[in-house]
């Protein structure tokens, strides 16, 4: 579904991404691992278009969409749940929802208002509040419920259990299994290995802008020296 | 009791004139981030459609307002074009590169409108139906104005009911907050940009078309309103349309009555107003941080600090300068004094821009000052030439460190907005101190002393302070200070937390920056004899900015070029007819061909003809 392959980004000078290479099949979750600054943030802005400045390929059901403008990859069925949330404080949040209101797409499920409540309570009650007065959790649902209103088929989801309260971060652990179980794919990245494990199917460790390792988190544990070295704070 | 009340009434409509040019304008910059100069044209343009299309139709009610409407609608149309052909290829282009293009066409337009209109003023009819004085407490009040004050609140509902019953409007909302979020989740904002230009320019001609009874439609509509126009969408707070309309009101009453008590008060007051609401609300009445900082800047291209062989091509081209004035006629001297003032302008300015990351709307404010001092110190001081020209550029100094210690406080397009006011300020003072500046009359026979008095001698004068002033501020640039000072243009954040005091260095680099304005205008006052209030004005401001941003504001070298290139362009084409058609096409090319300015082209040349790839 998605294929990175020597993917380099730059900010100005600074040379972040080193030949990264990646792929997230049909239906899967898979697990973008690294400490803080190790490149998790930036191979998703990469893909999604974001970064001015890459090369290397990232083609996504068979087209190379490496270049194009960030709403041309959304159009293609990509959703971008950044790590900073950037919810409009300004808009309610049915208006935030809006925004992100896309066509169905075929192969694709189909995500309405109604649904996303279900997925999502406090938002239903919260329709009518402005994004910025909603709490850190509700924001980090409504990030989520945003994207969700395009209609994907891929989500990258850049840290979602970041800086949230544990409960939060079960039910967050529940939508991806939702979205999984729904057939979505789904590429995260995490610091928190712990949550990682409970949702993925199999893992990425990048560091310094490299991938350093890669497989399931059974072969993981089987090698305590890995986490040790690049997940370790 | 009823004087008042006419005057409050007064006040009023012109504020619902007021609010359509700025709603549009601060539409436009709350989405696309542009700073359109061009919007005061669209202002007149829309007012002399619609002189025509009334004139014509006048008849009946019907036929006027349909004249209004189509065209604000024709104007809408013409920001459509100017978006789809220039703008939307410069989007990508560093912060403010736009308002280069939008001040082409300032220049475009006025003589396009000349040419189809002619220069004389013209006098429209009035509004049927509307054409006569109604008495309100025996004070006769303008059927017309009262229609103007229930258009403006009509207007402003229907923008708010777009914005917030409509998709589009949604999505309007949106990416004034963050526009390239609102890209990621699918949105093309092209198409987007261009519906809120089209909107932008639509209001702004209706703007205009709604003048035609209330005044004579005339070539300087555009200038005369753009200023005011800025000034009430920073006090609104940039993209909030309920904000521009409480400024209108604001500004337009608080004129009326403040004329009657001090008539001259009227030119200064807008940027007084302005200063003081930024100086307690760095983002206006009603604008939020957020919209200022709508999308995550793009990381800031780092200052491209000249090369090597760039030293030397800019060493060999002093040194051909400084041989010049005995190869060239004297009125070429003359120009070459010109251009070495307009450099050293424009490198003070860029000093302040490139590389303290402050954007000056206003640094004509020390130029002048410098001119200024210099002027008064020979003329009412009996100073010689030398102690005023040693003198005169710390007073520039003092009054960049007053107002710079207010301006450091702000950042970005706000920032801008209160050197503007700061350099306003200090104009209209000058223009109306008839005794102590000799107001519009300026101040004559500044000339240098006896012996300096030649060409020749006076240009080396010239020389030694400008390449000297220059050779100061890229000195400055690679000293620690510089380099501290660009980190804190590129990453405030990360300065703070290496524990470098921000604030303090943007302070004295604005007055650095000043003080050297201060120099270039202390050579100008005596190249020319005599000083006038538009040394202190906005349109030099504007020239200076447009050398800065022509140049490429990422090059240490770039305002030299952008000053040269001004500077000789202007003299070359000021002789023609339609020269600012043909200056406003000359910038519009330029732009065009080189987004990151004329270094960054430069740069991309040089490349190429080295066989790199470009
Ligand atoms: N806009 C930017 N400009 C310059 N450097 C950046 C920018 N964003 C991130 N970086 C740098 O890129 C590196 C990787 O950052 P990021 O991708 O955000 O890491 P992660 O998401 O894994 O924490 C860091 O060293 C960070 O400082
Ligand atoms: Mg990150």
């Amino acid at each position: 579904m998605l294929e990175v392959n020597g993917l380099n980004a730059r900010y100005g000078r600074a040379h972040i991404l080193n030949g990264v290479a990646l792929s997230v099949g049909e239906n899967e979750v898979v697990a973008l691992l690294g400490r803080n600054g190790a490149g998790k943030s930036t191979t998703m802005k990469s893909v999604m278009g974001l970064v001015r400045q890459t090369e290397g390929s990232i083609r996504y059901e068979g087209q190379e969409i490496r270049g194009k403008a960030s709403h041309t990859i959304c159009r293609a069925g990509i959703g971008y749940v950044p790590e900073e949330r950037r919810i409009f404080g300004e808009l309610t949040v049915e208006e935030n929802l809006e925004v992100g209101r896309r066509e169905a797409r075929p192969g694709a499920p189909e995500w309405t208002l109604d649904h996303l409540f279900k997925l999502f309570p406090n938002l239903e009650e919260r329709r009518r509040n402005l994004g910025k007065q909603l709490s850190g959790g509700e924001q980090q649902m409504l990030t989520i419920a945003r994207t969700l209103m395009g209609n994907p088929k891929l989500v990258l989801l850049d840290e979602p259990s970041e800086g949230i309260a544990p409960v939060i971060v079960e039910q967050m652990a529940k939508v991806i299994e939702e979205l999984k179980a729904e057939g979505l794919s789904v590429l995260l990245s995490e610091q928190n290995l712990h949550f990682a494990r409970l949702v993925s199917d199999r893992a990425y460790i990048i560091e310094k802008g490299e991938m350093r390792w890669n497989g399931t988190f059974a072969e993981l544990d089987a090698q305590p020296a890995v986490s040790q070295s690049y997940l370790a704070v | 009791m009823g004087f008042y009340l006419a005057q409050l009434l007064t006040g009023l409509a012109n504020a619902s004139s007021l609010f359509l040019i700025a709603s549009g304008l601060s539409i436009i910059f709350g989405v696309t981030r542009i700073v359109n100069f061009a919007h005061g044209s669209f202002y007149m343009v829309g007012a002399y459609m619609s002189y025509t299309l009334v004139t014509l139709w006048s008849g009946s009610i019907l036929g006027y307002w349909g004249g209004v409407i189509l065209a604000a609608a024709a104007v809408g149309l013409i920001g459509l074009v100017i978006e789809m052909t220039i703008l939307r290829r410069i989007y990508r282009a560093p912060e403010l590169f736009q308002l280069v293009a939008t001040f082409g066409v300032v220049l475009i337009f006025q003589d396009l409108t000349q040419a189809v209109w002619g220069a004389e003023d013209l006098l429209g009819p009035r509004a049927p139906g509307l054409d006569s004085a109604v008495r309100i407490f025996g004070e006769p009040i303008p059927e017309y104005d009262l229609a103007l004050i229930a258009i403006g609140p009509a207007v402003l509902l229907a923008i708010w009911l777009v914005f917030h019953r409509t998709r589009w409007g949604v999505l309007v909302r949106a990416a004034t907050q963050d526009r390239e979020m609102v890209g990621a989740l699918g949105v093309n904002q092209a198409w987007l940009f261009s519906a809120a230009f089209v909107l932008g320019a639509f209001l702004a001609g209706l703007g205009g078309a709604l003048q035609i009874p209330r005044e004579a439609v005339s070539l300087q509509m555009d200038l005369s309103i753009i200023g005011e126009a800025f000034v009430v969408v920073v006090i609104g707070g940039m993209g909030s349309v309920t904000g521009a309309f409480v400024a209108a009101v604001l500004i337009s009453v608080l004129n009326a009555f403040a004329i009657l008590i001090f008539p001259q008060v009227s030119i200064v007051l807008p940027f007084v107003v302005m200063a003081v609401v930024l100086i307690v609300r760095p983002y206006g009445l009603f604008g939020k941080p957020g919209s200022e900082h709508g999308a995550p800047v793009e990381p800031e291209q780092p200052l491209t600090l000249m090369g090597q062989k760039g030293l030397m091509v800019m060493i060999a081209a002093v040194f051909v300068l400084a041989l010049s004035p005995l190869a060239v006629a004297d009125f070429t001297t003359i120009l070459l004094v010109d251009v070495m003032v307009a450099t050293l302008f424009a490198v003070s300015l860029h000093f302040m821009m490139g590389v303290g990351g402050m954007v000056s709307f206003g640094h004509a404010a020390y130029f002048g000052v410098g001119a200024y001092a210099a002027a008064m110190g020979v003329k009412y001081f009996g100073l010689g030439m030398v102690p005023s020209m040693a003198l005169a550029p710390f007073c520039a100094a003092a009054a960049a460190l007053f107002f710079g210690w207010f301006c450091v406080r702000l950042s970005g397009v706000y920032l801008a907005m209160l050197t503007l006011a700061a350099a306003q300020i200090l104009w209209g003072v000058t223009f109306q101190w008839q005794d102590f500046t000799g107001g519009d009359d300026g101040i004559l026979g500044v000339w240098p002393a006896q012996w300096a008095s030649s060409d020749r001698v006076y240009f080396y004068i010239a020389f030694v302070l400008c390449i000297g002033g220059i050779w100061l501020l890229r000195r400055a640039a690679h000293s620690p200070f510089g380099y501290t000072l660009r980190g804190v243009r590129d990453s405030r954040t990360r300065a703070e937390a290496i524990g470098v005091d921000t604030r303090f260095h943007q302070w004295m680099g604005f007055t650095l920056a000043g003080t050297l304005a201060g120099l270039a205008g202390v050579v100008f006052a005596f190249s020319k004899g005599s000083v006038f209030p538009d040394t202190l004005g906005i349109a030099l401001s504007i020239d200076g900015l447009i050398m800065v941003l022509l140049g490429g504001i990422h090059a240490l070298a770039g305002p030299i070029y952008g000053a040269v290139a001004f500077v000789m362009i202007e003299d070359w084409v000021t002789r023609l007819d339609y020269w600012r058609f043909i200056f406003g096409a000359i910038i519009l090319v330029v732009v065009l061909l080189a987004p990151d300015g004329i270094a960054g082209g430069v740069h991309r040349l040089v490349r190429m003809i080295r066989g790199g790839k470009a």
